[in-house]
């Protein structure tokens, strides 16, 4: 077992661990948020990303030891239902989820676009950049939609 | 009632607040107090009998509570998993249903069957521990190809020749008779590639035993909590159903792979009290591309016979369809009697006569996927329709137009009985939408880009609302296919919905109460709904096949009736007036021609105080079920228009437009109805353009992670121009047809036939790859030169 602290949401977590113990295990089985959830274990579905000092990560694939000191920000980090973050507001208001286990992964990674990318995405671009991001569901065409909407709202 | 929320009007799905803010609850989600892991040892061979299973050293590593195997299975007397569908073969003896037990005893029969399970304190303890069991395998031979079934050696002692049934549609002499009066036969023959579903979720179950009740408890990722409880109660032998409770809390997308009774939740649920605590199994990635069941995997020769006018005479098909090692649950039914009987399309076509062999091969088990036959059916009629049209020079609309099916009701020759359509408004405004007359010039323009520009019809129907209990019956289900709903309205006032269907991306927590709170006019915040758990709600046949608004909103309305027929009673005493003259309008019951009156609200309190009710009269409460069985399937039907631009030098196909237009009958709420479209279409295209399940000649999955497996991602796909078109169905109180697989259906004709266009050859498989397109373009520049 290895000691392991990190910054979860804004708050201070130590915990005792396998080593081999993956970031989205940790989030998951020790901490309970389980928001962030595993679609593929192969880095490839985006259903883990979570944010880890400020970048988006597939967390299915990394070590939560890798992540000692590091400042992570999952899907229960950015909002409530009582005050949505504008990009889980625009997945709403475009119907851009339907079973929504893709849907953390998603906002997560559409937030880590706007970061990266600025507040005027154009649909090719958004399409590209959701490339690491698999949805079974929707067909992509409402993600695209809420993605560009909440890009903006996010000004 | 709000015009905002009723019925018809786009809401925002109440169910959405959860799923965005990480508070879902799925399987995976749920932990019980005690719990411990299972893992499943798989066979790594596609067909081997198992000459010796030494478990010892498993046993006592570290953290193991057990390890069971098919052994114990027969101690406890476990039944093995079934087939529902009992098929018969052209001489009337019925199909051969191979046993099928949840761990192996003897024999493995395709890579990833289950061997052994080990159960550790920890997922990662079990998985180490399965390392520790040695398997002493004979390895037999693979049976991959269907065309060598025959021959190969037997999978299953009842199938000598791997033949699960040899089975017919259709009048043969007047077949025979139709294409021996035809002056034109187009030919055609087709593989319809094998998918793996990938519902994003994968599945997940905990069993529970609970020593002190003896009630098992299943948490599982099942599109049917109900049907699942009554297989593992009946024929599985697990508890009977008074002591077996399943959930099905959130689910993440099933598309079919979740209808399905599985080993795994057979054996967490049985070995829950084996080890005396709950056990818990999730799958990974490579688990599901193994062992979830698969879908399509047809290889079919087909025949149309056309008169000298292009009207077509007759449909002559012969289809292998791939059942993989073992009979899923739905697995016999999807080749045959949801595949033969859509065999008409739109068209009206007086003789059909299909075969269908249905084959054992070592490999997973295939069944029922978005569509379930039906994509099937409708890419063989919408591939030789296109080929006809372009053999006999017609343009392809024109061909279609002449040959559509225009009045109602009608019977094909193939048990089906449309009971309404327009099919012509549809491609009217499909073409429309599509700037048809303008392709000629867009195809040109792409040529002076060196590019190739095709465009491709699907003109599909799907048999939806599945299905009526005596029509189902009398084709070979075990059970009827109705839906239970039940209204309890609670003395404030507001309702609870709880229904059969289940809900893993529909959104019906939004649109149930849409409707319900519609026809009681009331709010649609005053209406919940609940769903999947046998402790919950009595009965359900589930959600699969587009049934959940055709059949599972009809029984809901149904129990709305009687809701307001009680409702009257209540408010006759309330306001001492007589039943006959309560009338309900806009939530309130008034006393006609006065202006006395309640509303629904304070009816619901007077129903729940009933201090005038006399004792006897009438009973206290406000709470109606009802069962609803379906007459007839419905028909949902429509016109998609792909168009694509190859580049010939990469092979790369781009779909520069899509147009969907769909007649789904009366809708309740379109933002969700556009989103099944859309979901659909893309999985449609995923068949294709990008997915294909392949086992190499060792029986051996190649493509088992999303790495090998080409799923469809955001920049492989258009945005989607929808149209609707509404001729409402006839034979529910509704007026629904159905929208959940449509895409799925229309797609893959459409792009298929879009890119067999622009290379100007047939010769186009799925999926039609970069490199599968890039050697079509070369064989149609080759026949270009020649001529």
């Amino acid at each position: 077992m290895a000691s392991v602290t990190m910054t979860v949401n804004g708050k201070q977590v130590t915990a005792n661990v396998d080593p081999r113990t993956l970031l989205a295990q940790f989030l998951r089985d020790n901490l309970h948020l389980t928001g962030t959830h595993v679609g593929c274990d192969t880095s490839q579905c985006g259903a883990c990303v979570v944010h880890v000092d400020g970048r988006a990560i597939k967390s299915c694939t990394t070590l939560a030891l890798s992540c000692d000191g590091a400042s992570v920000t999952t899907i229960e980090g950015i909002g409530t239902p009582d005050n949505l973050h504008p990009m889980q507001a625009a997945f709403r208001e475009n119907h851009g989820l339907q079973c929504g286990f893709c849907t953390p992964g998603m906002i997560m990674s559409a937030i880590d676009i706007v970061n990266r990318k600025g507040h005027a995405l154009d649909e090719h671009t958004i399409r590209e950049e959701l490339e690491g991001n698999i949805c079974r569901c929707t067909g992509y065409h409402n993600i695209v939609k809420a993605v560009a909407q909440g890009a903006a709202a996010m000004k | 009632m709000s015009a905002k929320t009723g019925v018809g009007a786009p809401v925002l799905r109440k169910e959405d607040f959860r799923f965005i803010t990480g508070k879902g609850q799925y399987t995976d989600d749920i932990n019980r107090q005690d719990q411990a892991y299972a893992y499943f040892l798989r066979s790594p061979h596609a067909h081997a009998t198992i000459k010796k299973l030494d478990i010892s050293a498993a046993k006592s590593a570290p953290g193991v509570l057990g390890v069971l195997t098919g052994d114990d299975l027969a101690a406890d007397k476990i039944g093995g998993l079934i087939c529902g569908w009992m098929i018969h073969n052209k001489d009337g003896s019925p199909m051969k249903a191979g046993a099928h037990p949840a761990l192996a005893q003897g024999k493995v029969r395709y890579v990833g069957d289950h061997v052994a399970v080990v159960i550790a304190d920890t997922y990662a303890q079990a998985k180490d521990a399965a390392e520790k069991i040695i398997v002493d395998y004979q390895v037999l031979p693979a049976v991959v190809d269907m065309n060598k079934a025959k021959g190969s050696v037997a999978i299953h002692d009842v199938a000598p020749d791997n033949m699960v049934y040899d089975w017919h549609l259709g009048d043969k002499a007047a077949t025979d008779a139709a294409f021996a009066k035809a002056k034109h036969v187009t030919k055609i023959d087709v593989v319809n590639n094998r998918l793996i579903p990938n519902a994003m979720e994968p599945r997940a179950a905990i069993g529970d035993f609970d020593s002190g009740t003896g009630v098992y408890t299943l948490y599982t990722t099942s599109q049917n909590p109900h049907v699942a409880r009554l297989v593992l109660s009946a024929f599985v032998g697990i508890a009977p159903e008074h002591k077996l409770r399943v959930i099905a809390p959130d689910v993440g997308g099933g598309f079919g792979s979740k209808i399905f009774i599985y080993a795994e939740e057979t054996v967490c649920v049985w070995a829950s009290k084996k080890v005396g605590r709950p056990v818990k199994w999730t799958a990974d990635r490579t688990e599901a591309f193994l062992s979830d069941a698969h879908g399509r995997d047809h290889i079919t020769h087909a025949e149309l016979a056309l008169d000298d006018k292009g009207k077509i005479l007759g449909f002559r098909v012969h289809t292998k369809a791939n059942l993989g090692a073992y009979l899923s649950t739905f697995s016999s039914c999807v080749p045959t009697y949801l595949y033969a009987p859509l065999l008409s399309g739109q068209y009206d076509i007086p003789a059909i006569y299909a075969e269908v062999e249905g084959i054992y091969t070592t490999t997973a088990p295939v069944d029922a996927y978005r569509g379930a036959g039906r994509p099937e059916a409708t890419f063989l009629v919408e591939r030789i329709i296109e080929k006809a049209a372009r053999e006999t020079g017609t343009d392809p609309a024109l061909f279609r137009r002449k040959n559509f099916i225009k009045s109602f009701p009608h019977q094909t020759p193939v048990i089906m009985a449309y009971d309404t359509g327009n099919y012509t408004a549809s491609l009217d405004l499909a073409l429309e939408m599509a700037d048809y007359k303008n392709f000629g010039k867009r195809k040109k323009d792409s040529a002076k880009n060196g590019k190739l520009r095709g465009i491709g019809f699907s003109a599909y129907i799907e048999a939806c609302g599945i299905a009526p209990s005596a029509a189902v019956g009398s084709l070979g289900a075990g059970v009827g296919l109705w839906e239970s709903a039940e209204i309890r309205v609670n003395p404030v006032g507001t309702v609870e919905v709880l229904t059969g269907s289940h809900s893993h991306g529909q959104g019906h927590e939004t649109t149930f109460a849409q409707l319900v709170a519609d026809r009681l006019g009331i709010d649609i915040e005053s209406v919940s709904v609940v769903h999947g758990d046998t402790d919950k709600v009595q009965f359900g046949m589930g959600t699969y096949g587009s049934r959940s608004g055709a059949v599972g909103m009809s029984a809901i309305v149904k129990a709305v009736d009687k809701v307001i027929a009680k409702g009257k009673k209540v408010a006759a005493y309330a306001l001492e007036a007589a039943e006959k003259d309560i009338e309900f309008k806009d939530g309130r019951f008034n006393v006609a021609g006065t202006d006395k009156s309640l509303a629904f609200g304070e009816v619901a309190l007077q129903a729940y105080i009933a201090h005038k009710f006399n004792g006897q009269d009438l009973e206290p409460g406000l709470k109606e079920g009802a069962f609803y069985d379906p007459t007839n399937f419905t028909f949902p039907s429509g016109v998609h228009i792909c168009e694509v631009e190859i580049d010939p030098e990469t092979g790369v196909t781009d779909i520069v437009k899509w147009t969907a237009v769909d007649d789904f009958g009366n809708i309740i709420n379109p933002m969700i109805v556009e989103g099944q479209v859309h979901g659909g279409i893309a999985q449609g295209v995923g068949q294709a353009l990008l997915e294909g399940a392949h086992y190499n000649a060792d029986g051996q999955l190649v493509t088992a992670s999303y790495m090998d497996y080409t799923m469809p991602r955001a920049d492989d796909l258009p945005s989607f121009d929808i149209g609707i078109t509404t001729t409402p169905c006839t034979t529910n109180p509704l007026g629904i047809k159905g929208c959940g697989e449509a895409g799925a259906i229309a797609a893959p004709p459409a792009v298929i036939n879009a890119i067999t266009d622009a290379v100007g050859h047939e010769d186009v498989p799925m999926p039609a790859t970069p490199l599968a397109v890039w050697h079509a373009c070369q064989k149609g520049a080759r026949k270009l030169a020649a001529e």
